[in-house]
């Protein structure tokens, strides 16, 4: 433990903390503009000069200097300050002066530091560098005359998503950073290179003059596109969602968000569904769907009597607390057939820690062998990727079971057949039985084709849950998975059980991806958000509230509980799902318990005291034993289309055009150019 | 004036053979083995007294460089030594003529050095321009390899070494000893940040030491005369012989062998036939390649050329690159034309040097002209102050320098010019 001395103040500082940390230990603002956290130390943009004795009489970079025993560091003498001074200057000389039409404006490091570090005018007379635009995809706009050289994006690129994407041409002054033969950047968490851009070279195309920062309202949320739970904050204008952008969460996201999450927003304003359907029996409009008043619609369900013959079926966005209403409705109905798990998946949920991610999104970084089975982890959890990356820089194997995707880190593909794990081979054995921290991941593929079993059994085998160490995990993609497994909300039968009872009634609550065709003779009630293909197949629509809309809790695949506030208001006629569901319990004759959130909550905790819990919810650690052979060949992964997996991606723009260039390769020339 | 027998490059000029066989009759490969069977502490500490500096302008010692690389390797990283011949600095030119004409003068110091520093491969960078010079000395690699005077087993010593030549693309940057790792390593050569040095880290993430090619040429020879001998040349602290380069107005420019410390009067007038137009006729003199300040001909004459002595008349030795000036120099447009140079080859990685060699350049353009305001020189050399010390790697400081050098001593120059373009531009009214 080092002693510094910052600005003549004392201060013990950790071993191989660097000055700019000692620094800021000390409570001293150091600008910088190359110096992230979470990348490698470029030491280029050379903002962070400091003073440094013992050392050579010059100011040091900071950022880049091991802070080291009986140092002194002053950040406010007089060289520091006409090193800054300078520094600012030179960066501003060609940078161009349209603060005014930019969009980084009020959000700008430059901006601010400008303000706070440089001179009051410019000495510079000479002409300006101008740069040609580079084309990043329909993600990212760049303005690269705005550029300041700080390679955040390319250490971002290289060391983080693991894609050598974005670089550096020429040198000099004529320096330009670009993608490879500016083709677009596609890997999915490229839109974090835009929070890095400490200037406004690298802003957001679909929200390029949008709104300022200071004119949004921040709301904090969670992210329901992938079953992660990334933290977000919703930034929204009236009753618009304007974008989402990432909280510092280190255990789930860290500080980065992948590009659906980030960008499906602009889907909440399109193909919503703002007022009450109801699907005609009889007349000419037979078989339309017509608009009809909330009255119109519970006396429709009421006429089809549903008694104990009402089922539901869950989508992938929904809080615990609409599905907690659910089985209060049903409940108080006599059903308990709720099932979430739409593509029909059975694999047993009497235990939850056999179908949880045991290790933790911060965990899985240090285990030291990993065997994924049936998992495009990029596309059904980028961020979980960027984690795995990180163990694999630290030393880890990876085996995949699966068809080759690809990685951004060695790993050894086994074969698409899950009898592999039946057969493996002894440099798998050799590795995971050997590993000190294994860890196996059971994706969706996986999970839907009974390998859970023989996992459990390979578990075992190697020993994965041993002291301080839980390195087994199922991976799922829906965000209300976990929420709706801790409310004991599936059937072990799954979907086959809900089409098997024939109900006259099925809550389809934001479920879009079942079949309905199994219903026939049911009342198909859905209650959702979009006009999807649920929507396509009800008899009745009940419009809802999208996750920007209501207050709610989500649980993630590690069963962290997490809570999100509502940032707007659901559009036209539509409400939040609980006051529906409560609403038809009124029509339905039947008491819920609870009359208002806070009631719902509460009765909610008391079901389920887990979820009263902000954090971790703790499932034991004790596996069930498994068994059984794997078989089945994984032909595709579930995730076909990784920008349209829900109806709010499916109904954005920005997710359609990213999934027709980036994944499709379809050509989108820029007009007029 | 050096004596012929104490001529380390006897072949400097090329009047004989480059290759192995007359190599061999000059005195290189001679028993090689028995000075690798000295070991490589006695190698190291005969460099060490010998007082050699580094020859490629930071004049840093050779052997105290050499004594930083591990004694063993704990973790079984091997170590590397990085031989520069990208030898770029405007106005030097002397390991061309080393590799032109003696190259197995290099290749057997490569080895030597090698061993002193446990290495286990040499590569020499060389210049992208060099391509002929490239090819000689893959050819003289080739030679060596094939008598078994290196690989496996090297000269019989039971050392392993490989040379490995590896040719740059043509930026001046990549002399720059981690951007040369860099550039080595595939990647765009940009300098790295230290620490940590090379010695801990370079190439491949594996202890690594960078030598100048006349570091590493004159080292078996040294070794062979003995460390005495070497430093009887030369003031204390400034010891050896010397390549020098004159290029310029003298009479005859050359490359040509000294001891250390002559003085610049003798250099010129025994060498290169003195100054054109007689010693009246000299301007200015930059001493050490296009990165230090220039030196105004009254200083210059009784200078010692080393080191100290040139430190002491406010510029370096640098590589010994010695531009002479004589008075029919347009010296502000000479200047101008070293700023554009910086410009050019500056790698863009850090701020101050991006952006203020243009900057500079484009004053150092208008002051050529007159086309400015006498301020404005006072910024120039404030922007000047701004670059120099603020950057990752020397040549922010290389391009402040010679403007540095021409305000101090040619500022009347530069207000001359600025009061006769306004003049004219009052006339013209």
């Amino acid at each position: 433990m080092p002693t510094v001395k910052v600005d003549g103040q004392e201060i013990e500082v950790p071993a191989g903390a660097t000055v700019l940390q000692a620094c800021e230990l000390a409570g001293k603002e150091i600008p910088r503009f190359c110096y992230h956290e979470r990348l490698s130390i470029a030491g280029n943009c050379r903002m962070c000069l400091v003073e440094v004795k013992p050392g050579p009489p010059k100011p040091q970079a900071s950022c880049a200097l091991p802070a080291t025993d009986g140092q002194e560091i002053r950040t406010d003498s007089e060289m520091v300050k006409k090193a800054r001074e300078g520094v600012m200057e030179f960066l501003l000389i060609n940078h161009p002066l349209d603060c005014p039409i930019c969009d980084q404006g009020g959000e700008c490091d430059l901006q601010d530091q400008s303000v706070a570090y440089g001179r009051g005018g410019s000495r510079y007379d000479e002409n300006k560098r101008a740069v040609t635009e580079k084309y990043m995809g329909p993600l990212i706009k760049t303005t690269m005359t705005r550029c300041i050289h700080c390679t955040r994006c390319v250490r971002f690129s290289e060391e983080i998503a693991g894609v050598d994407e974005i670089g550096a041409l020429y040198r000099g002054e004529n320096m330009q950073i670009t993608t490879y033969l500016e083709h677009a950047v596609k890997h999915e968490l490229s839109a974090n290179v835009i929070d890095l851009c400490p200037v406004g070279a690298l802003t957001s195309r679909p929200y390029a003059f949008e709104a300022r920062p200071w004119e949004l309202k921040k709301t904090l949320g969670i992210d329901v596109m992938d079953a992660l739970g990334a933290n977000i904050r919703i930034d929204s204008r009236g009753r618009e969602v304007m974008r989402a952008l990432p909280r510092l969460n280190d255990d789930v996201n860290e500080e980065w968000l992948a590009d659906k999450s980030r960008y499906a927003v602009d889907g909440l304003t399109r193909r919503r569904l703002d007022k009450v359907w109801i699907r005609q029996t009889s007349g000419e409009n037979r078989g339309k769907l017509e608009a009809a008043t909330w009255d119109d619609a519970f006396k429709k369900i009421k006429a089809a009597k549903p008694g104990k013959d009402i089922a539901a079926v869950y989508g992938d966005l929904l809080d615990c607390e609409t599905m907690f209403a659910a089985k209060a409705l049903l409940g108080a109905m006599g059903s308990t057939l709720i099932e979430g798990r739409q593509s029909g998946m059975t694999y047993d949920t009497s235990n939850l820690a056999a179908v949880n991610f045991n290790t933790t999104l911060a965990g899985i970084e240090n285990a030291d062998a990993v065997l994924i089975v049936g998992s495009q982890i990029r596309h059904e959890a980028p961020l979980l990727n960027v984690r795995l990356r990180k163990a694999v820089k630290r030393g880890a194997k990876v085996f995949v079971v699966g068809p080759e995707w690809e990685t951004t880190y060695p790993a050894t593909f086994l074969g698409n057949d899950l009898g592999v794990l039946n057969s493996l081979s002894s440099d798998v054995t050799d590795a995971m039985s050997k590993a000190e921290r294994p860890a196996i991941i059971l994706g969706g593929a996986a999970l839907g084709r009974g390998a859970l079993g023989k996992a459990l059994a390979l578990a075992g085998e190697w020993n994965v849950v041993r002291e301080g160490w839980n390195g087994f995990n199922s991976l799922h993609f829906s965000a209300s998975r976990m929420g709706g497994l801790m409310l004991g909300l599936a059937q072990a039968g799954g979907m086959a059980d809900l089409i098997a009872a024939k109900p006259k009634v099925l809550l389809a609550l934001g479920s879009d991806e079942v079949d309905f065709t199994k219903f026939p003779d049911t009342l198909k009630v859905f209650i959702g958000h979009h006009g999807d293909k649920g929507a396509h197949a009800a008899d009745v629509i009940l419009p809802a509230a999208a996750y920007t809309e209501k207050s709610g809790t989500y649980v993630n695949i590690e069963g962290r509980v997490q809570r999100s506030e509502k940032a707007v208001f659901a559009p036209g006629d539509a409400r939040e799902d609980w006051t529906i569901l409560r609403a038809l319990a009124d029509a339905l004759g039947v008491t819920v318990g609870f009359d208002t959130f806070e009631q719902l909550r509460a009765a909610m905790f008391a079901d389920t005291p887990a979820l009263a819990n902000e954090g971790l919810a703790d499932f034991g650690m004790a596996l069930p034993a498994g068994g059984g052979d794997a078989s089945g060949e994984i032909a595709a992964y579930p995730v076909a289309d990784y920008y349209l997996t829900n109806a709010i991606c499916r109904a954005s723009p920005t997710m359609q055009r990213c999934s027709a260039e980036l994944l499709h390769g379809q050509d989108f020339a820029e007009a007029a150019e | 004036m050096l004596a012929d027998k104490d001529r380390i490059f006897t072949n400097l000029y090329g009047y004989q053979d480059w290759g192995l066989k007359a190599a061999q009759a000059r005195g290189d490969w001679d028993n090689t083995k028995d000075i690798l069977a000295r070991g490589q502490d006695a190698i190291i500490d005969e460099i060490k007294a010998s007082g050699l500096r580094g020859r490629g302008g930071a004049g840093f010692p050779t052997g105290m460089k050499w004594s930083f690389m591990p004694k063993e390797s704990k973790d079984g990283r091997p170590s590397f030594l990085v031989i520069n011949a990208d030898e770029s600095e405007p106005g030097s030119c002397k390991d061309r003529e080393i590799i032109r004409h003696d190259p197995h003068k290099l290749i057997e110091g490569a080895l030597v050095a090698g061993y002193a520093m446990r290495a286990r491969a040499a590569y020499i960078y060389i210049r992208g321009e060099y391509i002929r010079e490239a090819w000689r000395l893959e050819d003289a690699v080739k030679q060596a390899y094939d008598a078994g005077l290196i690989g496996k087993n090297a000269c019989g010593s039971g050392y392993d070494f490989d040379v490995f030549v590896h040719r740059g693309a043509g930026a001046y940057i990549c002399g720059e000893e981690t951007a040369m790792i860099e550039s080595l390593e595939g990647k765009k050569g940009q300098p790295r940040l230290k620490p940590p040095f090379p010695a801990g880290a370079g190439l491949y993430g594996c202890p690594t030491t960078v030598n100048n090619v006349e570091s590493i040429a004159v080292a078996p020879t040294i070794i062979r005369r003995g460390a005495t001998w070497f430093s009887s040349f030369g003031r204390e602290n400034n010891k050896g012989t010397k390549l020098f380069q004159i290029s310029g107005h003298v009479d005859k420019p050359c490359v040509v062998e000294e001891a250390m410390s002559i003085p610049f009067s003798e250099l010129i007038e025994k060498h290169c036939g003195g100054i054109r137009g007689g010693k009246d006729n000299l301007l200015a003199v930059i001493p050490g390649g296009s990165s230090v300040p220039l030196v105004p001909a009254e200083q210059i004459w009784d200078a010692p050329m080393d080191f100290d002595g040139l430190k002491e008349v406010g510029s370096g030795l640098g590589t010994a690159a010695v531009i002479i000036m004589d008075k029919s120099t347009d010296i502000v447009r000479a200047i101008s034309r070293l700023s554009y140079f910086y410009k050019h080859e500056s790698c863009g990685q850090c701020t101050p040097c991006r952006e203020g060699t243009g900057w500079m350049w484009r004053m150092m353009e208008r002051l050529r002209t007159g086309d400015a305001a006498v301020d404005e020189i006072d910024m120039l050399q404030q922007v000047t102050k701004q670059v120099e010390g603020h950057t990752i790697c020397a040549l922010g400081d290389a391009a402040a320098w010679p403007i540095q050098g021409l305000i101090k001593h040619f500022r009347p120059e530069l207000e001359r010019r600025i009061a006769e373009a306004g003049n004219m531009a009052e006339a013209a009214e």
